[in-house]
């Protein structure tokens, strides 16, 4: 039987030592009524070969950034990962051990983990970062709870330039507490209303919310909208859904964020068809005992040796049950291990470069589509690695016919979260894509064909 | 064995040895100016200066103190540090209630097939057939195998499963008139479910154990009313026992106008052989990374589907995967949803060994997880239940929980007794959970152990009750062979030091 080693014989001593004649009797306690009188209706077992057979038979039903060239973003990108991070994290020392509730057999994964929550710090601008969260979509929703649960207050911005599903999970996060969120509308630069938000704020608020670069690939002005948020005591929680752009970015911290919390997938992270994807979370230190998820610390032992530990778990539900921070109990440690190892091989001068990279190549799609007759550019902002382009001959369906047809992946038709932006696609450029990929990009986008 | 290598912490021959143990300093105390550890595609557009693609107030100079390492300066920090963790690969590893079971190596590689680790979200659906098959079929798998009738994929850990499932009986209630006050939760329950019904809006509202470990009907009779929105039962529970009663307190919730939700954490130990669906379960959360042999990544990623039964089916979250024809498509046409948990659709990598796992196991696998799995747990419970002082039941299910009583006398806690199984080479269990166990020691060996390791662990676990009486100074100080000694916990949370602060910066 796969992976039960234990055959017939070892099982009759076993039962023998019970002292019970079958595995029946150890049942006995499940009512006769609630026992399955059958045996379950699924497929026969498929042996390893079978299994892989029948396993490739539905990947190759799917197209992948390999064998296409893909535009798309919006949330979840394609960069390349080095060998090492997935050969590193394939170890079945980190990937078959558990969360680390046993510091002294732990000590691999607690150290890495205090090396990512210093990295997120370093990236963010932040002073302390928790060992992760699921996705940066949920990460957004806990921050908009934990803000709450520092200021008690009731109402928050949350801008329509913030990614569509982000919004949505907040929505649904905090829609049996009674908070309120408000919308603010883009201008023509792609970027928050400002005046809006200035209307919208009160000593009501709890946060503003401000994606950056947001949604349409366009960078924000945090510090217009630190000081506005700060002006009326609310917090300024920023999320980053393309971390890469913190390469060459100013950071949030800089510019006043309170919360920096975003999707760390782009380091290390495969597309995974949408998950598992990794949840950063960072804010100021005088936070922290309002922070969801869980905290390695360093300690020493008892000789005196640095070594690591779950530390502050006062905060979370094992201990506090129905008054902890968050229900959250694991976070994605493997995830945020491939981003430690992948940012550790990037390093501070590789950051850089591949930031510079992924702006390099946008401005170059950038230059060529907007000169093209049929398309321009939506936004005037700047971008960091997307940008909105405007269909007009045509729809933008269409021309992602006329890419496919190319073997090419277009850009994410906006209509499907925008109605007045139905005209419009959502195309991201990463340095996974060739200059020829990109001038064919543009030349069937001006052509239409 | 001399004394004096019994002092140091050895044990004996064959179990524990550490062997070559590095010592490995922080990323960011290694490495020289300049270094990079990987190369990047050459560029091959015009190499403007920043300045010029993005307004100077948003540039970023530097970050001071990020790593600058070598590829193999990396390579051999991780896999130094990957030598100073224990995993279900290298021994056993019987934590209770997270079912640490064999991960097949297979999953390993079908996951990473470029269709599914390299396919994006956001392709046209005619891209993603294969992606969109497999969780159409996942979800008629787990939706047979638990008696619901419909399952959705998207949660990504069993405890965000518990708060879509909370808000999936939320809008329910308040579909029938109003969404209720309070959630029933049994006082053996894991601490993500009262933590969850919070998140929701809801009271707790804390049920007494019966004498029997398990909930008596009449506790929840004489709780329930028709402010009570639903309660939340583990089953079997966090000791191991089947709530023999969960039929009867499904009719009582139902009858005030309530629903039962179930935590399905230990589904390992009824596969096969009961179904929730059948018990009268509203909402059920699976855990992919237990029952369903996802490896547990040293904390996460894992999967928390959740089942429903239909009258919850217009409430859930989207998109939901349809069948139109020989097509698969994604529909996000439910006007009451309650909307999303997270973007995208669920953790698919980890979705995709749970799907391989079940369709090479097949019925008669399933149920046979179940009937080993139950088996190698009451092996040890009857093994050690005159060493261990054992509080309730003569049968187990997929686990056992032993409490310190019989070594408290001797100045040893549960604490002593788990770290000094690290000596002998095994995972301690979960500790001091349930909370109702006083000292508890929960031990869940799983199917895929070879009854040689249940009788060394069995062994050892024999040894340390003898230590406990003859040498208790050597359980008090253990672990001695483990890389660090036990660590300063309550400094820890003192004087929180959570991350690197520039170089040479030592402890605080």
């Amino acid at each position: 039987m796969q992976y039960i080693p234990n055959t017939e014989a070892d099982c009759r001593a076993m039962l023998d030592a019970v002292g019970v004649r079958s595995s029946e009797e150890l049942f006995a306690d499940i009512p006769s009524k609630l026992r399955l009188k059958r045996g379950l209706n699924l497929a026969p077992p498929l042996s390893e070969t079978g299994l892989q057979r029948h396993m490739r038979g539905l990947a190759d039903k799917n197209a992948d950034v390999d064998r296409y060239a893909s535009f798309l973003g919006a949330g979840a990108y394609n960069h390349f990962i080095p060998a090492a991070v997935s050969h590193l994290v394939f170890r079945s020392e980190f990937y078959t051990a558990y969360t680390p509730y046993q510091p002294e057999l732990s000590q691999g994964t607690l150290q890495a983990i205090y090396e990512y929550q210093t990295l997120i710090c370093q990236l963010t601008g932040m002073e302390v970062a928790n060992a992760s969260m699921y996705d940066g979509s949920s990460a957004l929703a806990e921050a908009i709870l934990m803000a709450h649960r520092i200021n008690g207050r009731r109402e928050v911005v949350l801008p329509r330039s913030v990614h569509p599903e982000y919004r949505s999970v907040c929505r649904t996060y905090v829609s049996t507490l009674g908070l309120q969120l408000h919308e603010a509308p883009y201008t023509d630069q792609g970027a928050t209303d400002l005046k809006t938000v200035r209307a919208a704020i009160s000593n009501r608020t709890s946060a503003v919310v401000v994606q950056s670069p947001n949604f349409f690939g366009v960078l924000e002005s945090l510090d217009e909208l630190a000081e506005v948020a700060h002006r009326a005591g609310a917090l300024l929680i920023v999320t980053v859904a393309e971390p890469v752009s913190f390469g060459i970015v100013r950071s949030p911290g800089e510019s006043g964020a309170d919360i920096v919390v975003g999707e760390g997938q782009p380091f290390g992270n495969h597309l995974n068809f949408g998950g598992p994807y990794l949840g950063f979370f960072a804010s100021k230190d005088a936070y922290l005992r309002n922070m969801p998820g869980r905290l390695v610390g360093q300690t020493t032992d008892k000789v005196g040796r640095p070594g690591y530990v779950l530390t502050l778990a006062t905060r979370e539900q094992h201990i506090r049950r129905e008054k902890a921070t968050s229900n959250i109990c694991t976070n994605e440690g493997l995830c945020a291990l491939a981003a430690t190892v992948h940012l550790s091989l990037l390093g501070r001068v590789g950051l850089r470069e591949l930031a510079l990279l992924n702006l390099r190549k946008t401005a170059y799609a950038k230059a060529a589509i907007s000169a093209l007759r049929g398309c321009e550019l939506r936004f005037t902002g700047p971008t960091f690695n997307e940008l909105v382009v405007r269909v007009k001959r045509g729809t933008p369906a269409q021309v992602n016919r006329a890419l496919l047809a190319k073997r090419i992946i277009g850009g994410l038709e906006l209509g499907r979260f925008y109605p007045e932006l139905s005209d419009c696609l959502l195309i991201c450029v990463t340095e996974q894509n060739s200059r020829e990929e990109i001038d064919a990009l543009s030349k069937t986008m001006g052509s239409g064909r | 064995m001399t004394e004096e290598v019994q002092r140091s912490g050895d044990v004996e021959e064959g179990v524990g040895t550490p062997g070559l143990i590095f010592n490995e300093p922080l990323l960011f105390d290694q490495g020289s100016k300049g270094r990079v550890g990987c190369t990047l595609p050459e560029c091959d557009v015009p190499e403007l200066k920043p300045e010029r693609l993005l307004p100077k107030k948003l540039l970023r100079q530097d970050i001071p103190g990020f790593p600058e390492l070598s590829e193999v300066e990396v390579v051999r920090h991780f896999t130094r540090l990957s030598q100073h963790n224990y995993g279900v690969d290298l021994g056993f590893y019987p934590l209770g209630s997270c079912t640490m079971k064999y991960n097949p190596k297979i999953n390993e590689e079908v996951w990473r097939l470029p269709g599914f680790s390299r396919a994006h979200p956001y392709q046209p659906q005619s891209l993603i057939q294969g992606a969109l098959e497999l969780m159409y079929e996942l979800e008629a798998l787990l939706a047979e195998i638990s008696g619901m009738d419909r399952v959705s994929l998207q949660p990504a850990a069993g405890a965000q499963g518990e708060i879509l499932g909370m808000m999936l009986i939320r809008a329910y209630l308040e579909s029938q008139g109003r969404p209720r006050k309070r959630v029933l939760v049994p006082d053996s329950s894991h601490g993500t479910n009262p933590a969850s019904a919070a998140i929701c809006g809801y009271q707790c509202v804390q049920i007494k154990s019966g004498p029997r470990g398990r909930i008596e009907s009449q506790a929840v009779a004489d709780a329930m009313d028709e402010d009570v929105a639903a309660i939340m039962i583990t089953n079997p529970n966090t000791l191991g026992l089947f709530e023999d009663q969960i039929a009867e307190i499904a009719k009582i919730v139902h009858a005030k106008g309530g629903q039962v939700y179930c935590d399905g954490a230990n589904l390992n130990a009824i596969i096969g052989i009961s179904r929730p669906g059948d018990m009268g379960v509203d909402v059920l959360h699976f855990n992919m990374h237990k029952t369903f042999a996802v490896p547990h990544g040293g904390g996460g990623p894992g999967a928390g589907p959740v089942g429903l039964k239909a009258h919850l089916a217009p409430f859930m979250p989207i998109p939901v995967v349809e069948k139109k024809g020989k097509r698969f498509v994604l529909n996000e046409d439910l006007p009451s949803s309650v909307g999303k948990v997270r973007a995208f659709y669920g953790n698919f990598a980890a979705l995709v060994r749970a799907y391989a796992y079940i369709r090479s196991l097949g019925p008669s696998g399933l149920r046979r997880v179940a009937e080993v799995a139950v088996l190698n747990a009451n092996y040890i419970m009857s093994r050690l239940k005159d060493t261990y002082h054992l509080p309730y039941d003569k049968f187990c299910k997929h686990e056992c929980v032993f409490s310190d009583a019989r070594q408290a006398p001797h100045g040893i806690q549960t604490l002593d007794i788990a770290k000094r199984l690290m000596d002998y080479g095994f995972h301690p269990p979960t500790i001091y959970f349930p909370l109702i166990v006083r000292g508890a020691m929960m031990i869940e060996p799983t199917e895929t152990e070879t009854k040689e390791t249940l009788d060394q662990f069995i062994a050892a676990m024999k040894r340390i009750a003898e230590e406990a009486e003859r040498d208790p100074e050597l359980l008090r100080s253990a672990p001695h062979k483990t890389k660090v000694s036990r660590l300063d916990e309550v400094k820890a949370a003192r004087q929180p030091n959570l991350r690197w602060r520039g170089k040479g910066s030592r402890l605080p």
